[in-house]
């Protein structure tokens, strides 16, 4: 098994990078070419994400990402914010979404979710086990161990 | 790829190319050129999605910012996309049913019956 490990300053501006580092380590672990268009919208969510809680909390920490290939590719992001009461959040219908009372920071946040649920087959969002904060586990089947 | 944004007049259609990646990073740029153009007197905006590769919900959040400013002023907006990845994405979202969606410029703006 190997395993790529990323850690960055939360800015919008380093997303990218762990999106093109994402997509480069599935590709190698071998996950199917016509997934990798998900794979790489699914890490720039969960970034996003974890981008925005940094900034929210006015955390300096950086944002933790690990690739890892054992049986299938999973991508672990990992953010220090407390824990949002909007892990769950449920989908918003076309008539929330366009709704004028909707602020663009809860639409996003909203479609970020309705994306990374389409998109990912096994997902999960949980607390962290050590201290603060929450990770998105997302896995896809890969060809090569 | 960067974000590339070109702007062009079609009759009284205000045409907004978008080209690269619309992401969290680069999206405030787009937030700022639509704002520019509605505050600029542009009343019916078509964005061509057309040379974009990637969107994201940072993205999808400005294009509705601007469907319901212009809504709100009488206005009208739609999106130019016809690459299924993006068009996913629109469905994945349900933004679909939000933004009227068409496969050229030309489509969009002969759908667009807002009064002049």
């Amino acid at each position: 098994m190997a395993t790529v490990k990323l850690s960055f300053s939360p800015a919008p501006v380093h997303v990218r990078t762990a999106r093109l580092v994402g997509v480069a380590v599935a590709r190698r672990a071998g996950v199917r070419e016509d997934l990798l268009d998900e794979v790489r919208l699914a890490i720039g969510e969960a970034c996003t994400r974890a981008v925005a809680l940094h900034r929210q909390y006015g955390l300096a920490e950086p944002v933790y990402v690990e690739m890892s290939d054992g049986g299938g590719y999973s991508v672990r992001v990992v953010d220090r914010a407390p824990i949002e009461a909007g892990l769950g959040l449920a989908a918003l219908g076309p008539d929330e979404l366009a709704k004028e009372s909707l602020s663009e920071d809860a639409l996003t946040t909203g479609v970020g979710f309705a994306l990374l649920a389409g998109f990912v087959e096994d997902l999960q969002v949980r607390p962290v086990e050590d201290g603060v904060g929450t990770e998105v586990r997302m896995s896809w089947p890969a060809g090569r161990a | 790829m960067e974000l590339s944004l070109a702007t062009r007049t079609v009759g009284e259609h205000t045409v907004l190319e978008v080209g690269g990646e619309v992401d969290v990073y680069t999206a405030p740029r787009l937030r700022e050129r639509l704002l520019e153009l509605i505050d600029g007197g542009a009343h019916r905006v078509v964005v061509d999605l057309g040379r974009v590769d990637f969107l994201d919900s940072t993205g999808l959040g400005v294009l509705v910012g601007a469907l319901k400013r212009l809504r709100a002023a009488g206005g009208s907006f739609a999106l130019v996309c016809d690459k299924e990845p993006l068009l996913k994405i629109f469905r994945i979202t349900a933004l679909d049913q939000v933004f009227p969606l068409h496969p050229t410029v030309d489509a969009a703006i002969a759908a667009d019956t807002t009064g002049a």
